[in-house]
């Protein structure tokens, strides 16, 4: 049996399933990472510290770096749904393989700022700050993580599906990328909440 | 979906190019702002404004917003109340008056 609505739209949506889905399933991850959100501007107004001092152990050009290569990962992504949408195959590749080598970019500028912190004993346990910022800079990296396993799947073993059925398989990209705008989306927030202010 | 011609993707594809350098030179407007050292009040404002800003390019273009059906637009409108009341109602919490004894 043919799952529904893959390619065509639903009259009453406007939309394919996978498109409502993916954009439903962002609206969850609006709350989830909202209220961490709420939770860092409640822990600071209700903090006897100067957050702005003690933001000041964060690496601001480490993460102004991470933070252009997120966005560039992002321009990647749509590059390679366009290039699925002007019927080439290689160049979908090549974006799609630029988008993976960002996301790792990202992770190992995360790693050596999370790094550098662990080896001047800055943990999360250390003060509320910092409880908050491993909190929300680990679950987004655990969404980007997530992405690199969706998009190399698409780059790989997924990519078969362009010989089948070529609009399905460009309805997919067009979804993963979705969920990575989201996550680029996440971290143009949290840069400056984390690190700026 | 096949109603997009190879031609108006490559218009697409200029609009993804200009948005990209619109956020890179937000990027480091952001950072230099910060250095700024505006009151607490500005310095909140401009940067949220700034990454709203940011956001809504993304959204707009990147994830293709601004040519989407109404239903998309309703589930995010949504979203956007209830994150307004997730992000509002704790901190009226905390403006409480009534200080409770134990």
């Amino acid at each position: 049996m043919e799952i529904p609505y893959t390619i065509e739209t639903r009259e009453d949506t406007g939309v394919n399933n996978a498109k409502l889905g993916i954009w439903l399933f962002l609206a969850s991850e609006v709350m989830l990472f909202g209220a961490l959100f709420t939770t860092y501007i409640l822990l600071r107004i209700g903090s006897a510290d100067d957050w702005s001092q003690l933001n000041d152990i964060l690496n601001v050009p480490l993460a102004t770096l991470n933070t252009v290569v997120l966005i560039s990962s992002s321009v990647t992504m749509v590059m390679s749904w366009a290039s699925l949408m002007m019927k080439d195959f290689k160049k979908y590749k090549l974006y799609m393989g630029l988008t993976i080598l960002c996301s790792f970019g990202f992770l190992i500028i995360k790693y050596f700022e999370y790094s550098a912190k662990f080896e001047h004993h800055l943990y999360p346990s250390t003060n509320t700050f910092l409880a908050i910022y491993f909190t929300m800079t680990a679950l987004h990296g655990l969404h980007v993580i997530g992405g690199i396993i969706v998009n190399t799947y698409f780059w790989g073993p997924g990519s078969k599906m362009w010989n089948t059925q070529p609009e399905r398989f460009t309805n997919r990209i067009e979804i993963a990328g979705l969920y990575w705008h989201f996550v680029d989306l996440v971290w143009i927030f949290l840069f400056p909440v984390l690190y700026l202010l | 979906m096949s109603s997009h011609s190879p031609e108006e993707i490559k218009k697409h594809v200029k609009i993804y190019i200009t948005v990209f350098a619109a956020l890179m030179v937000l990027t480091f407007v952001t950072v230099a702002v910060s250095y700024l050292h505006l009151s607490i009040f500005y310095t909140v404002l401009v940067a949220l404004v700034i990454a709203t800003v940011k956001g809504s390019l993304v959204a707009s273009y990147f994830m293709h917003l601004i040519s989407e059906k109404k239903m998309i637009y309703w589930a995010l409108l949504l979203t956007v109340v209830f994150f307004i009341f997730l992000m509002f109602v704790p901190i009226l919490t905390s403006s409480d008056p009534i200080i409770y004894r134990n």
